[in-house]
């Protein structure tokens, strides 16, 4: 059994011995970015697990475990986890905990202490947290972010959004109901494959991976009837996450909705940001600014070869560049917003806005300190400047029920609905003549 | 025979029909309470419709927040009720340009000019019917007399609306002292008008033709009333449709045209085939069988004490009152504790007569043979009822609990009281009551909860718990607070839970909340070892045997649970050496009176809400004031205050006369209160006059109310828009509110971050204050924790905006700075001065920690002026943190006022003439974390930590008897060292 080695601040490591001997648990979140993740982090010697329980259990825990005020997606995580540690499945001797630790001003960078205050709450002090981030704080000597690491697992998350992005698109139209599931299934176990070797991560052949599952898509065959378009939005992990969001993509496409949920990838980039205009704002040392600069252009290029793969079929959808997102919330928060989701959350409801899908699910865990500002806070603007713009902020914690939630829901589309028997009167009564299909509004 | 339309709008507690014929001619319409029973009442009243419907050929909607489960498993339309509202108003009343609608659990808006825009109420916003039934309850008035008893009002009293639970905080005090019901069934449905036209409007004004729906605006005519005054209306442009309450069905009636009609026997069937969807998730039965009940009740039953026959004893005896917060307790006991006689009821608003009968009832039963040799109160009413009745004794309700608990357990280590509105839980450490925890407000109020959902169903609170006892499966209801357990329940009954199952489910709920969001307990084993239940809820056998398998262990529940309280106070009065007691005689009871008004305080500007309550022989009591000032009283007099100090510090700046730049609003609150030194500097040395916003008051707080858009948002935060609307009104045309995500590194954590709201608070003022854009409202980013790259970017920023020479800002930064150190600096030198001061003459402290913007006494309520009346000095955490160094959390450090927070927790728990009270303002999530940290640093150190939530109410009485209680405990300590 590996030894327990503590750092000069008290915290429990993560060593190199127990990165030969550990099971490594990871919270679910992503499930097609995670799985990606979970593969390459073998590929790097990691004893990585994917927890994927949803059950009410996880709530229970989160509950008796976490301060019942703290976000909900911190009970939801660390509800997960500790279930996952009691379930009798991991020798408690040999499991370690990965958690993510962005490092900005929000309730979110204490996760992982709140998280160890629960496993010390539980009796299970022995088991190691690893803090995931990009900001250098808690480092561990059998745990390591190098470049090539970093930037595979960069890859991964742009497969996975890029996935995510053609699979809502094709599941809304698709002819044959379930073939854009399969071919999900299919690119994600092939992906998983690929993986285990390392010359299948070289970026020439990452993008080469991009046009061919474009390709893949286009080949299904779609119907483009006119549907209400539904955005997600709001803080990251209940904007992906079903635990966190009752399932709210699956409830959209119940309604006959076409679900948008803008990438990952976009908050990475988001926190690269962040640090280049902390040092244009305040002032700081060069060096700072132009690694940040770095990673934003090489997130920018990968994207820009994403964003080509895509538009190179007209009935897909590319998402904006990082740099037009950015561009987009001028004059209405400034860039040292920050904290949380900040600025990128009011553009991308802006850039939903711009790109024809008026409808947005705001989603916030109850009481999310940024999201005032960010969130709700910016909606009565975007209204303002944007008149079509029919978006409605929903709240998420342990007591709201499904039903309240889906009520208001189910009034912001009736509103799109509304908008888009409007919409297409207007367009039947001035081109007549017309006989194409539908194009999709 | 031709087509009808019907429309069904099934609301969260109520059911209504209406049809109309195919001129759109309105035929028929009912409204009924469905009970949770929604399926059987639609049916019944489609029944009772039969007679016109039958034979025609019906087009159906259905509508409503409990309609969809319907609507979906029977296959009919279904249209969102606010759809149904609009089509309605559409074809009725065209040129209507707003409509507001209350309904049993929802509150809408719809704006109907330039394009529908509608609003509902969040999952936080209690201000409907649900509210008003809920506060008729407590006010113990019947509903239908609610509206008429509002309309005889003579004045209006702040009451929070946001949630239930607040109002009651609000309200149960005020009847404590004696308000007028006229005066608080007006307030309440004027909350209910504020958090329509504040919380919902979200910054659209509500003008032009406004139309009134909904049940409460049907039956409340003052409400409707105080809407019309509130919102300005008149007759011709306030609209209250004859058939309000079926308005919505109407709606539905109307949006079922394009539908496909049906028979009468077809929608019948449809309906009466309705599956409820999948069972709710369930939790284990309460008792596997009866026999499992009656061995449970039967040990519960030992726990007892020997009743005594008073009309054969004869000796001394001692007089308990509890005059708790919904209910009156008494007690008279023999001077071995035996009871002679007992009374538990509600109290029903007036404690004061309740007690009066009741002492004749003693009276009578002491005769001659019983002399009472002492007395004692204690609970919310304690003040007014000594005075009234010449009480013996005042005893803090943790202290007289105790007491009580004690005699059935003498080892007792852990009290559990859940009454009906608080529960309070300490534990016993030492022989002295040693941690106090009070549940927050957010989650109180579930003891009533039962109660007051056991009478919406029909039921007794006795007949309701009942019920749940032998339930097979209990629904899982969550832990949260009322308000979204009445969701939960709604859900839970869509789904097809029975009303034993919802019973069982509630008792579980009520517990589960004390366990893991008042105690934050992982398991049973971390409260004690034993325990002693008691308060009016666990009266409730389903309540205690649900706490029982969730503490997984057995635990005393004293038969006399309910009145514990005034059986300690009766023991307290005895233990204190009283003998000859000072009671009010029977006599003098024939003649006795009570009176009440109030008045406003104008001693200070704290405003304080008295109330004077006048016995007879003119004898009076002051209720409701903070300090001592009212009642003439003032020997505490001149105890050192830090808050009032550095408030008075603060505000006592002043601008610079005939400045040369021209005039500068900023707004003053949050951050600004720990700032204003450096920005005072900065504009006064570039010859601009720095115009501050005015004080904050309530009335301040309702000018920007209407422009909040996140309900949820801490009070400091939302009077921000206040403080802005002052200024606009100042006629300002510049105001500069900085963003500051950074302070200044004081090297006390891992970062000096300020928390999101307080960051960022400013681009949330700009993006919904629309008045803004006729001034110049600068909002920059400003990063004074690196000194040369502020002076440098905010010396252009100036050059840019005012056209100033970038030498001039240079150097105006630079005596910032310089002033900025220097307050920082004579804080910690007042914080010395003030602690040798006390420390000299003896006085003890009370280190009141929370953020800079908490010496706003509007933020505070004045709980400063509150401690200094209990004879402490308070010191604030700024003037002490630098004391103790950088300090080692078990949390990320990053947030400056916090790390500050620590830092003075870890110092003052190592004096022991100074106390540690955290200021807590609600909906602040960062103090989700602070607050365990803080409990963790004070109790580690063997202190006691005490935590007071406050939000927009400015009640005090629960602070007083917690602040009561943590120097009572102290006492306690100090007797023992």
């Amino acid at each position: 059994m590996a030894k327990l080695v503590y750092g000069k601040d008290g915290r429990l490591l993560f060593t190199k011995e127990m990165k030969k001997e550990y099971t490594i648990l990871m919270p679910g979140m992503l499930p097609i970015h995670f799985s990606l993740l979970r593969e390459l982090l073998v590929l790097y010697g990691y004893r990585v697990e994917l927890l994927d329980y949803t059950g009410p259990e996880v709530i229970d825990t989160g509950l008796k475990y976490v301060h019942n005020d703290i976000c909900y997606p911190a009970q939801l995580v660390i509800g997960q986890f500790i279930h996952a540690l009691q379930s009798g499945k991991y020798d408690l001797n040999k499991t370690a905990l990965f958690i993510t630790q962005t490092g900005g001003g929000c309730r979110a960078s204490n996760y992982i202490h709140l998280l160890r205050k629960g496993l010390k709450a539980v009796g299970m002090e022995q088991v190691p947290v690893i803090s995931v981030n990009l900001s250098g704080m808690e480092k561990n000597p059998g745990f390591k972010l190098t470049l090539p690491l970093m930037l595979k697992m960069i890859y991964c998350c742009f497969y996975g959004d890029l996935l995510m992005l053609l699979a809502n698109r094709c599941r809304a139209y698709e002819v044959n109901k379930g073939e854009t599931d399969r071919l999900v299934k299919q690119w994600q176990e092939k992906l998983i494959s690929e993986i285990s070797n390392p010359m299948n991560l070289r970026y020439a052949y990452v993008k080469q991976n991009f046009s061919r599952i474009a390709a893949d898509f286009a080949r299904i065959e779609l119907k483009l009837e006119p549907k209400v378009r539904v955005g997600i939005v709001g803080e990251i992990y209940i904007k992906y996450a079903p635990l966190g969001n009752n399932h709210l993509e699956e409830f959209l496409e119940s309604e006959n909705c076409e679900v948008i949920i803008p990438g990952l990838m976009d908050f990475i980039s988001f926190k690269a940001d962040n640090r280049y205009s902390d040092a244009e704002l305040y002032g700081g040392r060069k060096i700072a600014r132009m690694v940040s600069k770095l990673l934003i252009d090489k997130l920018d290029i990968v994207k820009t070869d994403m964003r080509k793969a895509v538009s190179a079929y007209p009935q897909f959808e590319a998402p904006n560049s990082f740099s037009h997102l950015k561009e987009l919330v001028k004059g209405y928060v400034g860039y040292g917003n920050k904290m949380g989701e900040g600025w990128l959350l009011t553009g991308e409801m802006i850039e939903l806005i711009h790109e024809n899908v008026p409808n947005i699910v705001c989603t916030q865990p109850f009481g999310c300190l940024p999201n005032h500002v960010a969130g709700k806070g910016m909606i009565r603007l975007i209204k303002k400047n944007n008149p079509t713009a029919n978006i409605v902020a929903i709240d998420y914690d342990p007591g709201s029920t499904k039903v309240n939630q889906e009520n208001r829901i189910r009034l912001m589309l009736s509103n799109a609905r509304e908008q888009m028997r409007l919409q297409q009167e207007q367009k039947s009564e001035s081109k007549t003549q017309e006989k194409e299909t539908v194009s999709v509004s | 025979m031709g087509k009808y339309f019907v429309g069904i709008d099934l609301g969260s507690t109520t059911a209504k029909v209406a049809v109309l014929d195919e001129k759109g001619a309105l035929i028929r319409s009912d409204y009924a309470r469905h009970g949770a029973k929604v399926k059987e009442t639609v049916l019944e009243m489609l029944r009772q419709f039969g007679d016109i419907l039958d034979g025609h050929e019906l087009a159906v909607s259905v509508t409503g927040s409990a309609g969809f489960g319907v609507a979906e498993s029977a296959g009919i339309n279904f249209i969102q009720e606010v759809f149904a509202t609009a089509k309605a108003v559409n074809t009725y009343i065209p040129d209507a340009d707003a409509v507001i609608e209350l309904g049993g659990e929802d509150a809408k808006i719809l704006f109907l000019t330039g394009g529908l825009e509608e609003r509902m109420n969040g999952s936080c916003a209690g201000g409907t019917g649900a509210f008003i039934d809920q506060m008729a309850t407590l006010l113990n008035v019947p509903i239908d007399q609610f509206d008429d008893l509002a309309a005889k009002h003579d004045r209006i009293y702040p009451i929070a609306s946001r949630c239930g639970v607040f109002a009651k905080s609000d309200i149960q005090p005020l009847l404590n002292q004696g308000a007028r019901k006229e005066d608080l069934a007006a307030s309440v449905l004027q909350a209910v008008v504020s958090q329509t036209v504040s919380g919902l409007a979200q910054g659209r004004e509500i003008k032009g033709k406004v139309v009134f729906l909904g049940g409460p605006l049907f039956f409340f005519k003052e409400l409707g009333r105080q809407f019309v005054e509130d919102l300005k209306l008149d007759d011709q442009s306030a609209v209250f449709p004859e058939n309000s309450q079926v308005f919505v069905a109407i709606g539905a009636a109307i949006g079922s045209r394009e539908t496909e009609p049906v028979s009468y026997e077809t929608l019948i069937d449809k309906i009466e085939s309705a599956k409820p969807a999948a069972m709710a998730k369930s939790m284990p039965p309460l008792f596997a069988d009866e026999a499992e009940y009656e061995a449970f009740k039967k040990r519960h039953a030992s726990h007892s004490l020997p009743r005594i026959d008073p009309k054969t004893y004869e000796g001394g005896a001692y007089l308990g009152i509890d005059a708790g917060s919904t209910t009156t307790k008494l007690v008279l006991i023999t001077e071995d504790g035996g009871i002679l006689y007992d009374y538990y009821a509600s109290n029903k608003g007036n404690p004061v007569s309740v007690i009066k009968e009741q002492l004749y009832k003693v009276y009578d039963i002491c005769g001659d043979r019983i002399k009472i040799k002492g007395s004692g109160a204690t609970g919310y009413g304690e003040t007014l009822i000594q005075s009234a009745f010449g009480i013996d004794r005042g005893c803090v309700e943790t202290i007289a609990h105790f007491l009580a608990a004690k005699r059935f357990l003498p080892e007792v280590d852990y009290i559990l009281d859940i009454g009906g509105q608080d529960i309070k839980c300490f534990k016993i450490r030492n022989d002295t009551v040693d941690s106090i925890m009070l549940n927050e407000a957010c989650s109180s109020g579930c003891g009533s909860f039962i109660e007051t959902y056991a009478s919406t169903m029909g039921y007794t609170s006795a007949e309701f718990a009942k019920l749940g006892l032998l339930a097979k499966h209990p629904v899982n209801l969550g832990s949260r607070c009322t308000v979204f357990m009445n969701s939960s329940i709604k859900q839970a009954q869509r789904e097809g839970a029975g009303i034993e199952n919802i019973s069982a489910g509630l008792s579980y709920s009520v517990v589960k909340n004390v366990m893991y969001k008042v105690i934050r307990a992982a398991n049973g084993d971390s409260l004690g070892k034993h325990i002693v239940v008691q308060g009016g809820t666990f009266l409730n056998d389903a309540v205690l045997r649900a706490f029982e398998l969730e503490v997984g262990r057995d635990v005393v529940r004293p038969a006399v649970a309910g009145i514990m309280g005034a059986y300690g106070a009766a023991l307290y009065a005895q233990q204190t050496g009283c003998t000859e007691t000072g009671l009010i005689s029977r006599e003098k009871l024939d003649t006795f009176t009570h009176t009440s008004r109030m008045a406003d305080c104008k001693l200070c500007g704290n405003g304080c809400h008295l109330t004077i309550n006048i016995f007879d022989g003119g004898r009076k009591l002051i209720s409701g004031n903070r300090c001592d000032r009212p009642n003439g009283i003032s020997k505490n007099k001149g105890l050192p205050n830090m808050f009032a100090w550095k408030y008075e510090y603060l505000t006592a700046l002043q601008p610079k006369k005939d400045a040369r730049r021209g005039r500068i609003g900023m707004p003053m609150g949050l951050n600004i209160y720990e700032t204003l030194p450096f920005w005072h500097t900065l504009f006064t040395a570039l010859d601009f006059e720095l115009v501050l916003s005015p004080k904050s008051t309530r009335q301040l707080y309702v000018e920007g109310q209407h422009t909040i858009p996140s309900d949820t948002v801490c009070y400091p935060a939302k009077l921000m828009h206040g403080h802005i609307e002052a200024l606009l009104k100042q006629g300002l045309d510049v105001i500069f509110y900085p963003c500051l995500p950074y302070n200044i590194n004081e090297k006390t954590g891992d970062n000096h971050y300020n928390c999101p709201v307080v960051a960022y608070y400013p681009e949330l003022i700009h993006a919904n204050m629309d008045a803004l854009q006729k001034v110049r409202y600068l909002t920059p980013y400003c990063g004074i924790h690196r000194p040369h790259g502020f002076e440098k970017r905010f010396s252009e920023y100036m050059h840019e905006e005012f056209g100033i020479p970038r030498i001039e800002t240079v150097n105006a930064v630079k005596k910032a700075y310089t002033a900025y150190h220097d307050y920082l600096q004579m804080i910690k030198d007042e914080g010395a001065r003030v602690i040798a001061h006390c420390r000299a003459k003896g006085i003890p402290m009370i280190l009141l920690a929370g953020r800079p913007y908490h010496i706003d006494p509007e933020i505070n309520h004045g709980i400063d002026s509150l401690i200094n009346s209990l004879g402490c000095a308070v010191i604030t955490e700024d003037s002490v943190y630098h004391l103790a160094g950088k300090t080692k959390v078990h949390v990320l450090n990053q947030w400056t006022y916090h790390s500050r927070l620590y830092a003075a927790a870890k110092w003052a728990s190592s004096q022991p003439d100074i106390e540690i009270v955290q200021l807590v303002s609600f909906g602040c999530g960062i103090d989700a974390i602070t607050t365990d940290e803080m409990r963790d640093i004070v109790e580690g150190a063997g202190r006691i930590y005490t935590q007071l939530k406050i939000d927009e109410i400015n009640n005090l009485s629960a602070v007083k008897i917690r602040l009561r209680s943590l120097l009572a405990a102290v006492q306690g300590r100090q007797k023992r060292a």
